[in-house]
C-alpha cells in the first residue's frame, strides 16, 4: 500500500473520511443527483452527502425504484445515473435494476454499503457478497478494501460505465473503509490496459460497405440502441438522406431515427410493423447498425433475413457473429463510422437530400404497398376506451414531444406503436430485461434530469403497482412525473398469450378482486390520495381528453387511471420461433384453442 | 475441437471469478484452466483449454476480451506453441511390479518422488499425448491418486 500524499493543487493536505472522499469523487465526476436509500452500512456516506452542495440526494421508497430512477436519469442524459443502497437486502434489491441497465446498455453507477471488511465472509448482519452476486450483470464491479483506492475506483467506474458500450458498474464499499481517514489523491487519468472503448472501422471495411450498396436493389437499415447510446442519430439521418436507404429501428432504437421521416418504417420484431418486418426480411442488403439480433427482433434467427448480404456495425466486438453470422462484420464506434461513411459519400458525389428520394424506386413502391396494406391500426369505438386511442391522443396533445416511459407488457408495445418518436432519448423502456415496474421510477429520474420536458409514464396496472411506492418520492421531492395507467385489471400480455396458446384458460392473470367483480381493484385514486398525489379515474372516452389536459397542465405528479378492455390484443404479432410470413394481423386469428396453441413452437 | 488460449490478466481481486463466471454464464466449457504470476507482479497469465468449434472459440475470445481485467489473449494454433502439463500420481506397487513401474518411468523420464511399501508417487511432465500414454500404462497397476495442473503453454514465436 502506498501512503497517500497531497496533490500539488491542494495547499494543505486534508484528512477526509472514506465516505467524504467518495462524495468528493462523485462531485468531481459532475454528479448532481443520487438516488439513495440509507441503512446501517451506508450511513457514513449519507452523512457526507448532507454536506454536499452539489449533489441532490433523492430518497426512493424501495432500492429498486432508486435504480430505475437512476436509469431514467441516465437514459435521457447519456450520463451515468447514480444509485446507492446499504448492504444485504439493500444491495439485493438493486440487482434487478442493475441487470436492467446491463441488458439495455445504460450507464449506471451502483454504490452499496458493505459490512466492515473484517466481518466479510462471516455471515454478518445484512451481509451479502455483492461483488459475486452482480458479476453476471455488470460491465465491471469493485469491492474497495483500501481507502487509498477510492479515487481511482470511482474514476474508473464512471469511465467504464460511460464509454464504449455503456453499462452498469457496482462499487461495494465496506463500512470501515467509509469511516477510515486518509488524504485523498485524485488521479487525472485512468489506466486500464485491457479496455479500449474507442474502436474504429478500417477505411477498407467502410469502402466495402459502400461497394455492396452499389449493387443493392432492396437495401435496409436495421438500427438499434447503439445509435442512441453512441450519439449517432444525426450522422445516421445524414447517411440515410445521402443514400436513400429505408430505416427500421429496434424498440431500443426508437427515437434514434425520426419516425415521421419518409424513409422511416418504425420498428421491427414480434410486435413491430408488418412493413418493417417485411422490408428487412426481403432486403438484399441489410445494414445492421448498433443492434444485437435479439430473438424478439429476429424470431427464428436462422430464417431471419435469409436472402440478404448482412453488414453488422457495432462497438462491441462480441456482438459480431454472436447470434447471426454476417458477411461483413465491422467493429466500430458508430458516430465515427457514420461520419466517415458520410465523408466518403460526399467525396463520391452522393449529395444529401431531405426528401424526394429516388435511389431505389421499385423498392420504395414495394414498401409503400405494404404500408398501405398493413398500416398500424385499431378498431376505434366510442363504447370503450381503446388503449391505442389513449396513446394516440397523448401523442397528439403533447405534439410527440414528451419523454415517455413505460412498464412492460401490452401497453409498452402499443406505446411504441402509437406514439410517434422523433428524437433520441425520449422513449425509455425496459426492452432487454423486460422489467415490470420500470415506468414510474424511470419517469421520476427522467423528470429530475429534464425538468423542462413533459415526462409521462404510460403504464399497465400490473406494472404500475410493482413500484407504486415511488409516488412518495415524486410527491415529497416535488417531481412532476405523470402517469397514465391503462387499467384492464389483467396482466394483458400474458392474457394475450393465454388466448393464443392455452385456449384462454386464465392462470393467475386477473389482478382485480374475484369476490367483487364490479369493483375496480385496487383503487388507484385512494392509493394516490394516501401518497398525496392527485389521481383521476377515467371511465368514458368523452372524458379522456380533458383529463389528459389536466394531467399535462399539472405542476405536480399526477396519475390518470384509465379503464380499458382486457380483450384487446397487441397486433401485429409474429409468434416467437415463427417467420415474418406467419404474422398475425387479425385478432380472430390470435385466439386459438389449447390444442391449436400446443402446435406453436415452444419459443413463444 | 480443443483450443489453447493464453490469457494475460490484471492480477486483481476476483479476476478468476470473472473469467470462470463468464464461461458458466455463457454456457462455454473449460477443459483445463491454469493460472500463475508473470514477471510483472501486477499481471497473471492463464492458460485455458476450451472445447468448441470455431464459432464458440470466436465468442469465447471476444467475451474474454470484453472483461476489463483481460489485457491480451493469444489463441494458440497448431505448431505455434509448446505446451506441458505436470502430473503427480500415486500408483500401487508390490515386490513384483515395482521394477516394471520404475522402468516405465525411466522411459517417460518421470520421477519417483516418494516411495511407500505398497505404492510410489510419480512426477511427470509432458504434452498431452505423452501423459495420456503414461496414464494408460499405469492403469493396470492401479492409480490411487491423480493430480494434474492442466496445460501451460508458451508461444514459439519471437
Amino acid at each position: 500500500m502506498t501512503t497517500p500524499t497531497a496533490s500539488s493543487s491542494t495547499p494543505e493536505p486534508q484528512l477526509m473520511t472514506g465516505a467524504e472522499i467518495l462524495v468528493k469523487c462523485l462531485e468531481r465526476e459532475g454528479v448532481d443527483t443520487i438516488f439513495a436509500y440509507p441503512g446501517g452500512a451506508s450511513m457514513p456516506i449519507h452523512q457526507a452527502l448532507t454536506r454536499s452542495t452539489q449533489i441532490r440526494t433523492l430518497l426512493p421508497r424501495h432500492e429498486q425504484g432508486g435504480a430505475f430512477a437512476a436509469e431514467g436519469y441516465a437514459r435521457v442524459t447519456g450520463r451515468a445515473g447514480v444509485v446507492m443502497a446499504t448492504s444485504g437486502p439493500g444491495g439485493t434489491n438493486l440487482i434487478t435494476g442493475i441487470a436492467d441497465a446491463y441488458l439495455d446498455s445504460v450507464p449506471l453507477i451502483a454504490i452499496t454499503g458493505q459490512v466492515a471488511s473484517p466481518l466479510i465472509g462471516k455471515g454478518a448482519f445484512q451481509e451479502t457478497d455483492m461483488f459475486g452476486m452482480t458479476l453476471p450483470v455488470v460491465k465491471h464491479n469493485y469491492l474497495v478494501l483500501d481507502i487509498a483506492d477510492i479515487p481511482r475506483v470511482v474514476k474508473e467506474a464512471f469511465y467504464i460505465a460511460q464509454t464504449g458500450r455503456p453499462g452498469p458498474v457496482l462499487i461495494d464499499m465496506p463500512k470501515n473503509i467509509q469511516e477510515a481517514k486518509a488524504v485523498p489523491v485524485f488521479p487525472e487519468t485512468v489506466n486500464l490496459p485491457g479496455y479500449n472503448p474507442h474502436p474504429t472501422a478500417e477505411d477498407a471495411q467502410l469502402r466495402q460497405l459502400l461497394e455492396l450498396l452499389k449493387s443493392a436493389k432492396q437495401p435496409m437499415i436495421y438500427c438499434g440502441g447503439g445509435i442512441i447510446s453512441g450519439e449517432a442519430s444525426a450522422e445516421l439521418l445524414e447517411f440515410v438522406e445521402r443514400t436513400g436507404i429505408p430505416v427500421a429501428t429496434t424498440l431500443m432504437g426508437v427515437g434514434g431515427f425520426p419516425e415521421d421521416h419518409p424513409l422511416a418504417l418504425k420498428w421491427l420484431g414480434m410486435h413491430g410493423t408488418v412493413y418493417a418486418n417485411n422490408a428487412v426480411n426481403e432486403s438484399d442488403l441489410l445494414l445492421a447498425i448498433g443492434v444485437r439480433f435479439d430473438d424478439r427482433v429476429t424470431s427464428k434467427v436462422e430464417r431471419f433475413c435469409e436472402r440478404a448480404t448482412i453488414v453488422h456495425i457495432d462497438i462491441d466486438a462480441s456482438e459480431l457473429n454472436k447470434n447471426k453470422p454476417v458477411q461483413l462484420p465491422i467493429q466500430s464506434d458508430l458516430k465515427d463510422a457514420l461520419t466517415r461513411l458520410n465523408a466518403m459519400l460526399e467525396a463520391d458525389g452522393a449529395r444529401r437530400v431531405p426528401c424526394e428520394f429516388n435511389a431505389f424506386p421499385a423498392w420504395y413502391a414495394k414498401i409503400a404497398a405494404w404500408k398501405k396494406q398493413y398500416p398500424l391500426a385499431f378498431r376505434d369505438t366510442d363504447e370503450v376506451i381503446q388503449q391505442q386511442y389513449v396513446i394516440s391522443l397523448l401523442c397528439e396533445m403533447t405534439h410527440g414531444e414528451a419523454i415517455i416511459t413505460t412498464g412492460v407488457g401490452q401497453h409498452q408495445m402499443w406505446t411504441g406503436q402509437f406514439y410517434q418518436f422523433r428524437k433520441p432519448r425520449t422513449f425509455l423502456t425496459s426492452a432487454g430485461l423486460g422489467t415490470m415496474g420500470f415506468g414510474y421510477p424511470a419517469a421520476i429520474g427522467a423528470k429530475v434530469a429534464r425538468p423542462d420536458m413533459q415526462v409521462v409514464d404510460i403504464d399497465g396496472d400490473g406494472s404500475f403497482l410493482m413500484n407504486v411506492q415511488e409516488l412518495a418520492m415524486a410527491h415529497i421531492e416535488g417531481i412532476a412525473a405523470k402517469a397514465i395507467i391503462l387499467n384492464n385489471q389483467y396482466l394483458g400480455m400474458v392474457v394475450q398469450w393465454e388466448d393464443l396458446k392455452y385456449g384462454s384458460n386464465r392462470a393467475h392473470t386477473f389482478l382485480g378482486d374475484p369476490k367483487d367483480l364490479d369493483r375496480i381493484y385496487p383503487n388507484y385514486v385512494d392509493i394516490c390520495r394516501g401518497f398525496g398525489v392527485k389521481c383521476e379515474r377515467v371511465l368514458e372516452k368523452k372524458d379522456l381528453k380533458a383529463a389528459i389536459g389536466r394531467m399535462l397542465d399539472s405542476k405536480e405528479a399526477y396519475v390518470l387511471d384509465v379503464m380499458v378492455p382486457y380483450t384487446e390484443h397487441v397486433l401485429p404479432m409474429i409468434p416467437g420461433g415463427m417467420s415474418y410470413k406467419d404474422v398475425i394481423i387479425d385478432q380472430s386469428n390470435s385466439k386459438l384453442t389449447a390444442q391449436q396453441g400446443a402446435q406453436l413452437p415452444t419459443a413463444l | 475441437m480443443r483450443h489453447t488460449l493464453s490469457v494475460l490478466v490484471e492480477n486483481k481481486f476476483g479476476v478468476l471469478t470473472r473469467i470462470a463466471g463468464m464461461f458458466s454464464g455463457r454456457g462455454f466449457n473449460i477443459d483445463t484452466l491454469n493460472v500463475g504470476p508473470t514477471l510483472d507482479p501486477s499481471r497473471s497469465r492463464m492458460t485455458i483449454v476450451v472445447m468448441g468449434d470455431d464459432a464458440v472459440l470466436e465468442q469465447v475470445t471476444k467475451q474474454l476480451n470484453k472483461l476489463i481485467d483481460v489485457i491480451e489473449i493469444e489463441d494458440f494454433r497448431d505448431n505455434e506453441y509448446v505446451d506441458r502439463e505436470l502430473v503427480l500420481l500415486r500408483v500401487n506397487v508390490d515386490a513384483q511390479t515395482r521394477s516394471e513401474v520404475m522402468q516405465i518411468c525411466d522411459i517417460f523420464r518421470a520421477k519417483i518422488i516418494d516411495v511407500q511399501p505398497k505404492n510410489v508417487a510419480i512426477e511427470l511432465t509432458g504434452n498431452e499425448s505423452k501423459i495420456e500414454k503414461f496414464l494408460f500404462l499405469m492403469e493396470p497397476f492401479g492409480i490411487r491418486d491423480l493430480t494434474r495442473t492442466g496445460k501451460v503453454a508458451v508461444s514459439r514465436r519471437q
